[in-house]
């Protein structure tokens, strides 16, 4: 909570006057009750006895223009309370934001994508509720309590032991609950997940449970789990339930004590009557209090662990320093990987026991301005590591990466992302206009957009559109076709002109035509273009200048597609098979 | 993650009816209800006794020296029966109500999961699995929780307005006035101020979502943001996004906040009139006295009516939301099923795996048929490609052979049979099927791989995934095949997915074969390792195979070429290509 804490203190003095209005607004309706005691044991008798009502209405007066004030305290500093938790959280919010957006990769990968969303959201908004409600009846309540404590004490002490007697016992029970029930939720929430994970197994695997005929299966499973969350869930309720009716007992229990008390107290003459009549309406206030007590101490619970959650992110150390450049780069190839290894660092958890082995062993390549890469490999054997590395997502472990002359890890991070124009494998197209999605806030010249957009071969696409490119794209794309997708978001690498390209993966949604027509379109409009291609068609990358051929990290082949054809056994296995040299599927013929 | 924030919705449907429809459901608890109903009852009129016993005590107390012991004990003694034996019931009817609607839960998710098994595979095309789930489990939650503390809640509101407003009477009828003017007061500030808040409110959960939805799209794409140097840009937008949820926040806590105070104040405004009329009265003013424990029953009274007053609106929204809830349930539970099978369909036994498709034509709405007079011969143990761009239709194709969906015109047979006069089951189960999306669900490896047949042995399990090349990677995990797959298979690789995939499909000794472009997840060099176990699979089966890699067709005896949903050309790959037609021309293209 301490991070979060020094938001708050900018507005100290917004709180100390919302705070001292609401303590001045307790105070008056405390005195509430007191005035009626006072009216009936003091002014009545009095009254009486001359005659004259005047008195009564006078207070009666008092006692409405308390209620006012007491409206108008507590309406006033809950408004002041919201615009702490709205200020505060803002600028929380800004700052996690800028912060997860500026992680390096190994730290996004730690905290996990839905984490640090949910952080974002769920978890600012616990703190926000947190904080109003803090200044509301954090507040409020304590002064109750205690306010109410030490009038009932005035009035009468011996009668008002029977409260304070009361209400360690309450706070007890209250916390005791409070403690067996989170544990008992959280057993709910785990079945919560496990169900929600069946539902989303069987939702993707509709197909298979379909074809497999194993729909009675899935609903047994389902009914299982359904009853382990009910019991689960009834369990926990049974506890949660308890506070309201035990609370309730307590305060009549009390409320009878202290007529019985009140009766011996009375006929000794050590108290009025009017005296028992203020104290059942202090039990009241003081339940409420103890109730709103309650409220708060479950909220810091909940939003004590989220602040935790943004302040770790918050607190992240920077992990990727910028070097001071020691020119070891001057004169080296334009892309140079020299000695480069690099593991992905063990996730911090679920990491099922399975240990990450090197995904890059020992990377050396060079390419000058304006050649040409393709990068092949099969699934998991470090082809996007090596782009990673090339745009500094992350740092290698071991051996150095240049571009254009210069360690990476000596750049100003936007000035070598600059150089760049890339799509990544399950690129994201955002919820925008296309025009916005290939221009993507770099101002460039609409001429230039609608030209890569040519080269992209999506003009004909948009132009045909309605909107054409004002058409809003939906978030991630939805209402695009996956070929429409890629292509929008190749448009967006051509439309500045970068030094180098990087494709990785991104023609897999294309067909063969479209996908040739775009290497024609590259190979004509981006001469100086320095181009890396990462690809499964070996048709994608035999034109390149140079190919890597990846296995398990290490490189296996390195050369023209010519030279690889001969000099690597994989790479002629491949393109055999793609390009049909050997009957690939039907051996049986 | 979901937000359990109550979001206020109003239904778009009939209400009326979405509740009518609601109460099916709580008929089903018909007596627990009614006996929740009798308890709500009694507790609450046991604990409308205590303000008047407490009064009639505080008479007995006459004061000093003339307190009548008798009486005040006897009376306390009532009172702390009557409030135990409410308190009992209370918690006895909050159990009771817990349990209901718990069960009511249970049964709702439970058919509404029958159902989903029911809906044909475009369905889970249509929706989103997030909106799927969310309906389960959020909206049914958000039904249940109405359902189980509202009806009980409005209930005792009402005994308890009820009952205080007749006991105050009996207690006093003039000070009843005071209570004359509170209750409209309250009423009709609590109408207003529901009215106020909720476009407020819901103004409020929008922009929260709003922000949400941002984001989740910005996280997603943290690393093309980066990549672009977009981070300003993006920081701009989401300050725009923030500020305006922060300000709905606060909007909405501006008036929200009023209600908690102001009825707090029309209770001290009722308590300074109760106290100032009733210090009248006692002095005997107008000529009607009133005894002080008759004022002090009256305060205990007029304070019994804030809780109601002010659940009131909480109700109402909480209410409205279940119905909007509810909507969305009752919506995948009215979505057409599966077609059943026919009355005295046959089982499909001894397949041979000759299958034929005379003049089908298919569309997905009836009023597109997409698919047109299709005509297909595919002889046991022969192989059928189907070949076309992108999105133009391929699975179509498959979705008719396993009758997910079934055809408009024209008739599908299986060893010469029309598969709509066979069960679904039977049919299913004379095909193989390996995605494209390799499915594996949180389960052990051996679990996984003998999904489609129930009873397999260790030694069959082991023999398939022997068959499909996966049994020396399986030894090698720390379990073997007790190895437990995390969700979504986090924890082995795609290519290692697939041949897990394969390995089941192996397991099943179908006679026909569908592949979904099932190597297309791996790469090509994984595609050649796994090329031996694919040939295996497909010997003597009758294969259905979708692929774009036009390589690994051409050796197929039949080949469909499909373009925006038709099939548009037929043949082998020799016939296709001195036609030079559409398939010449995709076939061309990769050589450019």
């Amino acid at each position: 909570m301490g991070a979060i804490l020094k938001y708050i203190k900018g507005y100290t003095k917004r709180i100390i006057n919302g705070v001292s209005i609401k303590l001045a607004g307790t105070i008056a309706e405390l005195l509430i009750p007191y005035i009626l005691e006072y009216m009936i044991d003091g002014i009545v008798p009095k009254a009486s006895k001359s005659g004259t009502y005047l008195p009564i209405l006078a207070w009666g007066a008092v006692m409405i223009v308390l209620a006012i004030t007491v409206r108008y305290c507590n309406i006033t500093a809950n408004r002041m309370a919201a615009s702490v938790a709205r200020d505060s959280i803002r600028a929380v919010r800004h700052d996690l934001f800028d912060k997860t957006n500026s992680l390096s990769g190994a730290r996004f990968d730690a905290f996990t994508l839905p984490s640090l969303i949910s952080r974002m959201t769920s978890d600012t908004y616990n703190v926000q509720s947190f904080i109003g409600m803090i200044q509301r009846i954090g507040i409020r309540a304590p002064i109750m309590l205690f306010g109410g404590v030490l009038l009932t004490a005035m009035m009468d002490p011996v009668l008002s032991i029977i409260l304070i007697c009361m209400i360690p016992f309450l706070g007890i029970f209250i916390f005791t609950i409070t403690r067996k029930g989170v544990p008992l939720y959280k057993k709910v929430q785990e079945k919560v997940d496990r169900m929600v994970c069946i539902m989303r197994e069987d939702i993707t695997g509709i197909r298979v449970v379909k074809a497999l005929s194993k729909t009675e299966h899935e609903i047994k499973r389902f009914h299982s789990i359904n009853n382990e969350l009910t019991v689960q869930d009834i369990k926990a309720g049974a506890t949660m339930v308890a506070p309201g009716p035990i609370m309730n007992l307590c305060l009549n229990i009390g409320l009878t004590l202290v007529v019985i008390v009140g009766a011996y107290r009375v006929n000794s003459g050590t108290m009025q009557r009017g005296v028992i009549l203020a104290f059942l309406t202090y039990f009241n206030m003081i339940l409420m209090a103890v109730m709103g007590l309650n409220k708060v101490f479950m909220a810091y619970s909940k939003a004590s662990a989220s602040a935790e959650r943004i302040e770790k992110v918050m607190a992240d150390p920077e992990d990727m320093p910028v070097y001071k450049d020691d020119k070891s780069g001057v004169g080296v190839p334009f892309i140079t990987f020299e000695n480069v290894s690099f593991s992905y660092p063990e996730e911090d958890e679920n990491s099922g026991g399975f240990t990450r082995e090197k995904c890059l062993d020992n990377i050396n390549f060079t390419l000058n301005k304006g050649e040409s890469l393709g990068i092949m490999g099969s699934t998991g054997c470090g082809k996007t590591t090596i782009i990673n590395l090339l745009m500094r997502f992350y740092d290698a472990d071991e051996g150095r990466v240049y571009v254009d002359g210069k360690d990476v890890r000596c750049y100003d991070r936007e000035t070598l992302r600059k150089k760049f124009g890339v799509v990544f494998q399950s690129d994201t197209v955002f919820a925008d206009t296309l025009y916005e999605n290939i221009n993507f806030g770099r101002s460039i010249e609409p001429g230039r957009v609608k030209e890569a957009a040519k080269d992209a071969m999506v003009a004909d696409f948009i132009e045909n559109l309605d909107e054409q490119y004002k058409y809003k794209a939906a978030i991630k794309g939805a209402n695009l076709s996956g070929g429409q997708k890629q292509r929008v978001l190749i448009a967006r690498a051509l439309a500045a002109k970068p030094d180098i390209l990087v494709f990785d993966d991104s023609s897999s949604a294309l067909d063969y035509k479209t996908d040739a027509n775009l290497r024609k379109a590259i190979n004509e409009n981006y001469e100086g273009t320095t181009l890396i291609t990462v690809a499964q068609r070996i048709s994608s990358v035999m034109n390149m200048d140079k190919i890597i051929v990846l296995e398990d990290g290490r490189m296996i082949g390195y050369g023209s597609h010519e030279e690889l054809k001969n000099s690597c056994d994989v790479y002629r296995e491949i393109y055999d098979s793609q390009m049909g040299a050997m009957p690939a599927l039907r051996g049986r013929i | 993650m979901a937000r359990r924030e109550s979001v206020i919705e109003k239904p778009k449907g009939k209400p009326k009816k979405i509740f009518r429809r609601l109460l099916k459901y709580a008929g089903l608890y018909k007596w627990a209800f009614l006996f929740a109903l009798l308890l709500s009852i009694i507790s609450n009129l046991l604990s409308l006794v205590g303000p008047k016993l407490s009064g009639s005590a505080i008479d007995a107390i006459g004061g000093r020296g003339s307190v009548d012991f008798d009486k005040v004990f006897y009376y306390a003694k009532l009172m702390l029966i009557f409030y135990i034996a409410s308190s009992v019931l209370s918690y006895a009817l909050s159990i009771l109500m817990m349990n209901i609607g718990r069960n009511i839960t249970r049964g709702m998710r439970n058919e509404v999961f029958e159902k989903l098994m029911t809906l044909p595979v475009g369905y889970f095309d249509r929706h989103q699995a997030g909106d799927i789930i969310s309906r389960v489990s959020y909206d049914i939650d958000v039904i249940n929780s109405s359902l189980s503390t509202d009806v009980v809640q409005i209930l005792s509101s009402i005994i308890t307005v009820v009952g205080s407003l007749a006991m105050m009477i009996s207690v006093c009828p003039i000070l009843v006035i005071v209570v004359l003017i509170t209750i409209p007061m309250s009423v009709i500030y609590t109408k207003y101020m529901t009215g106020r808040t909720r476009p407020l409110f819901s103004k409020r959960s929008a922009k929260y979502g709003e922000m949400n939805g941002f984001t989740e799209e910005m996280f997603s794409g943290q690393k093309t943001i980066c990549a672009y140097a977009h981070e300003e840009k993006t920081m701009e937008d989401f300050d725009k996004i923030n500020e305006g949820a922060v300000e709905a926040y606060f909007d909405a806590e501006y008036y929200g906040t009023m209600v908690g105070p102001t009825v707090n104040f029309i209770n001290n405004f009722s308590l300074a009139l109760i106290a100032t009329f009733g210090s009248l009265l006692y002095m005997g003013f107008g000529g009607i006295s009133i005894t002080l424990g008759q004022i002090s029953s009256f305060v205990l009274y007029s304070r019994k009516f804030s809780g109601p007053i002010n659940e009131a609106a909480n109700i109402i929204s909480d209410f409205q939301s279940a119905l909007a809830a509810a909507e969305r349930v009752f919506k995948v539970l009215d979505e057409e099923e599966e077609v059943q099978d026919i009355e005295g369909a046959a089982e499909l036994n001894e397949v041979q795996g000759n299958v034929e498709l005379q003049s089908v034509s298919f569309g997905y709405t009836k009023d597109k048929t997409i698919i047109h007079d299709l005509n297909l011969k595919a002889l046991a143990g022969k192989l059928t490609a189907i070949v076309g761009p992108t999105g133009a239709g391929k699975t179509t194709i498959i979705n008719l052979l396993m009758r997910f969906y079934d055809v408009q015109k024209g008739s599908i047979l299986v060893d010469d049979k029309e598969i709509k006069t066979i069960t679904r089951k039977s049919l299913r189960k004379a095909y193989a099927m390996v995605l494209q999306d390799t499915w594996v669900f949180r389960g052990t490896v051996f679990e996984n791989i003998a999904y489609g047949k129930e009873n397999a042995t260790k030694e069959e399990v082991i023999n398939a995934a022997k068959a499909a090349r996966i049994h020396t990677y399986i030894m090698r995990l720390p379990k073997g095949y007790d190895t437990v797959i995390g969700e979504d298979g986090v924890n082995i690789s795609k290519g290692q997915r697939q041949l897990l995939t394969i390995a089941r499909a192996m397991l099943l000794d179908a006679k026909m074969l569908i592949l979904d472009e099932a190597t297309s997840n791996v790469d090509t060099r994984t595609e050649i390792q796994i090329q031996q176990a694919m040939r295996e699979l497909m010997h003597d089966k009758t294969c259905f195979v979708i692929a774009h890699r036009l390589s690994t067709v051409r050796n197929a005896d039949n080949i469909l070429v499909v373009n925006n949903g038709d099939v548009v050309e037929q043949g082998t790959h020799d016939s296709l290509m001195n036609k030079k037609g559409f398939y010449y021309k995709l076939y061309a293209s990769q050589f450019e």
